[in-house]
């Protein structure tokens, strides 16, 4: 690559980076504001705040049953991850080992749920679930949930799947494995890295999935960030502070899986595969 | 009675393996439940559903949509805030990535990127909330600088959702751009230069010919994650204003009105809407070289 | 032939170095370039052959030294500046643009006349023989075509300069030696002045009219094909010009300017490059094709044949002495595996280095 070294190469370089550096800035303070005021004794027409404290965390946990949000954001969550991966691999798996007759429909189909607006599906599919009768309830939330994130587990594995060579699997039958030996002793291992990905990358998602979930969820299928909405939306009932307790709570919550999600998937595999 | 069946016929388990359907096909088959139970049941239950309107013929929802302006001009204040995001996220992402990709160390900052997508809209509302509000840090930083005298007011109007939208928007639309450029084969531009071009030149001839069909796809992404605005035009834009966009009219219908046939009306309008506006960049696209973006063959 | 190099007397790199952080890939390197001549740089991978032409191209800025056209510094200009002309290892052919438009691009660069600029480039399609194709696009093309392509638009904006990547290294064996008698070819019908980075000794010698071999980033030797081939000066050239047999030993005085160097029993004469005193440890080296079987009483080399392969006119064996040298030789017949020969070298074809 090209380094350019004159004097207008430099001013733009720097121009580019001051650019970021402003975009960056206001995330950082934006994210800073949260934290300080869940922290603060009271914060009203000052650079800072008047005093520290961590009552709000306390009285947030209590007010908005934390204890219990938390608990069905996670049993929601992980049921989303466990079922998407059950269904997708295997889906992931026939479509780049076969070519069968109509899987461009077939892929069509797949890619349709994710680039539909929520909340074009989410209505409708609020309404079929209501009548029903699971709309609001636990499992009305997962299903909503499952809409885009089984696509997204088939869309991010099928590249995945592709690059592993057929042939090891047919040296494996030529090796004398059958089916069930071929998946545990060489499917499983070469999948795996690919799988934790995806489930991850789901994982995040569906802890900051909103749309689907606020139109399906009821009062005892709510997930965090559905919380944080009400309780943002009634700003006024709640202290501030109290509410950015909560939202640090979520933010941490969040942060932590997508930490740990990066120690095996690249930044850019975040925003989905771009082709 | 036996049924014959003749001997040069395969039988239907080898015809169907000659299509490759076979167990392996069949694998298929759960998710393709889900999407058709989840996905495209209730879209085909929602779309007749629209068509059978507590008063009026078939098509009543969709004329009442069209006529009454309180409801049609939520398209355009939705593709008001959602087109020019796209845009300014795509022009920011560009020279931005340009220079990112000369970076050795790139993870650190596409990490620090990614935190704001990750959040998602509902907890950048919250933050903004307090940021950009009149006694927030950035009022008071531009006060401070003298640049201005009083807060601008930036909260539950266009700009605040304005706002929101660019910090989850911009990392995402950078992110995708920076895949594209760093997949163009650096050797095309040191070819460039050799032949003469200075850097604008290999920009223009080299560079942006051979990402547009990528920036096509970018837009058409970022677009969409922009065109769906719902909880950030409720919290910091002017929900029955000029920031009433589309999804608010929708779940008002649903579940404010309690009409779930005009509910199910206006949110397949929107996804046409949108489909359109996808279409549309993408058969623009259809117009430029979409092969491989490196020198050599295979 | 209106296609034409534009004039240029020499082209100089005085000391030119380039570090990457702390790692010396190129280091006091001296060159001086005539118009007109053929310049191989020839080395294994990590030599610093690339480096030295991205630093003369202007891809990569130097550290170190300069580079004078002329006389005149040219290392601080960018590379759209220079005005050289570069073919690359993998063509870097512009994949949305057709033939004629890539054969053209350095062209428009220079806002050459449309007219004029059609004449040039219909000139440099049939200077590479690819009439017809010139609406293609890169990716229709073959590799052997796609290769012309970038030649073409290379040698188009009449460079006083050509220069060469590796340009055969990802084409197949038939095609490569097609190619090389075709660059050749342009060469000289040109006038050009090229220079040429390869790892091939073949292509090098067959090629080129001045060969630089490089190594760790300097230069070990230049000189004509001949010299090079005939009397390498170190041991590394050596063994890059094919002097696959090597015997360490303990030098001794031999007659009319020869060194003896004794070792497995056996002694054997050679040229001596460089000063060896009487009893300095001192290497051996000669080529397979030198060494044949000779009647066990001449007092050759003892070895016990490992391996025999039929090469088309003559086999090439390889044997192993007692102390476990292993020898690669040539004969006329074939020889069983497991037999013990003796072995001889002609003293005029054995180059002794000191160790």
């Amino acid at each position: 690559m090209i380094r350019d070294t004159t004097i207008g190469a430099k001013l733009w370089s720097a121009a580019v980076w001051l650019l970021t550096g402003f975009f960056i800035l206001n995330v950082a303070g934006l994210m800073a504001t949260v934290v300080l005021s869940s922290l603060s004794t009271r914060w009203l027409q000052s650079w800072l705040p008047a005093g520290f404290t961590t009552k709000w965390y306390i009285s947030a946990w209590n007010e908005f049953q934390l204890g219990n949000v938390l608990t069905v954001t996670f049993e929601i969550v992980f049921v989303v991850v466990l079922l998407s991966g059950l269904v997708g691999v295997p889906a992931a798996y026939a479509l780049a080992r076969r070519n069968f007759p109509g899987k461009k429909l077939v892929i069509l189909l797949f890619l349709l749920p994710l680039l539909v607006p929520p909340m074009t599906i989410g209505i409708p599919l609020a309404t079929v679930l209501y009548q029903v009768g699971l709309g609001g309830t636990f499992w009305g939330v997962v299903f909503a949930n499952l809409v885009p994130s089984v696509p997204f587990v088939v869309v991010v594995m099928i590249p995945f799947i592709e690059q592993i060579d057929p042939k090891i699997e047919a040296a494996a039958h030529v090796f004398g494995a059958n089916v069930f030996q071929l998946f545990r002793y060489v499917l499983v291992p070469m999948l795996l890295p690919g799988v934790l990905a995806a489930l991850l990358l789901v994982l995040v998602r569906t802890i900051a999935m909103f749309e689907l979930t606020f139109l399906t969820a009821g009062p005892t299928s709510q997930t965090l960030v559905v919380a944080l909405y009400y309780s943002v939306f009634a700003a006024g009932v709640r202290a501030v502070q109290s509410i950015d307790a909560m939202a640090v709570i979520y933010t941490v919550t969040t942060l932590v899986w997508l930490l740990i999600a990066l120690r095996f998937v690249n930044p850019t595999q975040i925003v989905g595969r771009a082709r | 009675m036996a049924i014959s069946i003749p001997a040069s016929r395969p039988k239907l388990r080898q015809r169907l393996a000659l299509r490759q359907i076979d167990g392996v096909t069949l694998l298929l088959l759960p998710a393709l439940l889900v999407v058709v139970l989840l996905f495209v049941y209730p879209f085909a239950y929602g779309l007749l559903l629209s068509l059978r309107p507590k008063v009026g013929g078939f098509a009543a929802n969709y004329i009442a949509f069209f006529t009454d302006p309180y409801l049609y001009n939520t398209i355009f204040a939705t593709l008001n805030v959602s087109v020019p995001v796209t845009v300014l996220s795509l022009i920011l992402a560009l020279p931005i990535a340009f220079r990112v990709r000369l970076l050795k160390h790139q993870r650190l900052l596409t990490t620090i990127l990614v935190i704001p997508i990750t959040l998602g809209t509902v907890l950048v509302a919250e933050g903004l909330l307090n940021y950009l509000g009149p006694q927030g840090w950035f009022n008071r930083t531009l006060i401070w600088l003298g640049l201005i005298h009083s807060p601008i007011r930036l909260l539950h109007n266009y700009w605040g959702v304005f706002a929101s939208l660019l910090i989850t928007g911009f990392p995402f639309t950078f992110l995708m751009t920076l895949s594209y450029v760093s997949g163009v084969d650096p050797a095309l531009e040191r070819a460039a230069a050799t032949l003469g071009a200075n850097a604008g030149r290999r920009f223009w001839h080299i560079f942006l010919p051979l990402l547009v069909p990528g920036l096509a796809i970018n837009f058409c992404l970022s677009f969409v994650q922009n065109f769906s605005v719902f909880p950030s035009a409720v919290l910091l834009g002017a929900p029955a204003g000029e920031t009433r966009v589309i999804a608010i009219a929708a779940y008002q219908a649903a579940f404010e009105h309690y009409d779930y046939s005009m509910g199910s009306a206006i949110a397949i309008i929107m996804g046409v809407v949108q489909l359109l506006v996808v279409g549309l960049v993408l058969a623009v696209r259809n117009l430029f070289y979409r092969g491989s973006t490196t020198g050599a063959k295979g | 032939m209106t296609i034409a190099s534009s004039r240029f007397d020499t082209l100089a790199l005085q000391g030119v170095g380039r570090s990457f952080g702390p790692v010396n890939a190129l280091h006091g390197v001296d060159l001086t370039i005539r118009r007109g001549e053929f310049v191989a740089l020839l080395g294994p991978s990590g030599c610093g052959k690339s480096t030295t032409l991205n630093c003369i191209a202007g891809l990569l800025p130097i550290t170190n030294g300069q580079i004078l056209l002329d006389g005149k510094r040219i290392d601080t200009l960018p590379p759209e500046d220079r005005g050289f002309g570069m073919v690359f290892q993998n063509y870097a052919l512009f994949p949305h643009m057709t033939v004629r438009q890539n054969i053209g691009f350095g062209l428009r660069m220079r806002g050459i006349a449309k007219d004029e600029a059609a004449r040039r480039i219909e000139e440099a399609v049939r200077l590479v023989r690819l009439q017809g194709q010139e609406d293609k696009l890169p990716g229709q093309l073959s590799g052997g075509q796609q290769q012309r392509v970038s030649i073409a638009r290379a040698v188009v904006i009449e460079p006083p300069l050509v220069l060469m990547d590796e340009p055969l290294s990802n084409l197949d064996a038939k095609l490569r030696l097609e190619m090389r008698a075709e660059i050749r070819r342009i060469h000289n019908a040109l006038g050009a002045t090229t220079i040429y980075v390869t790892h091939d000794q073949d292509e090098a010698l067959s090629l080129a009219d001045r060969i630089v071999v490089l190594r760790d980033g300097t230069i070990r030797q230049i000189g004509r094909p001949s010299e090079l081939y005939e009397a390498p000066a170190d041991i590394d050239v050596a063994e890059f010009m094919g002097f696959r047999n090597r015997i360490d030993g303990r030098s001794t005085k031999g007659e009319n300017g020869l060194v003896r160097i004794e070792a497995d029993g056996a002694s054997i004469s050679g040229k001596a490059n460089g000063r060896i005193a009487d009893g300095d440890a001192a290497v051996a080296l000669f080529r397979a094709e030198d060494l044949t079987i000779c009647p066990d009483d001449a007092g050759g080399i003892r070895a016990t044949v490992d391996a025999v392969e039929y090469r088309g006119r003559e086999f090439v064996g390889l044997a192993r002495t007692k102390s476990g040298t292993v020898l690669s030789f040539t004969s006329e017949t074939a020889t069983e595996v497991g037999r013990d020969v003796t072995l001889s070298v002609d003293p005029g074809r054995v180059l002794v280095f000191p160790a």
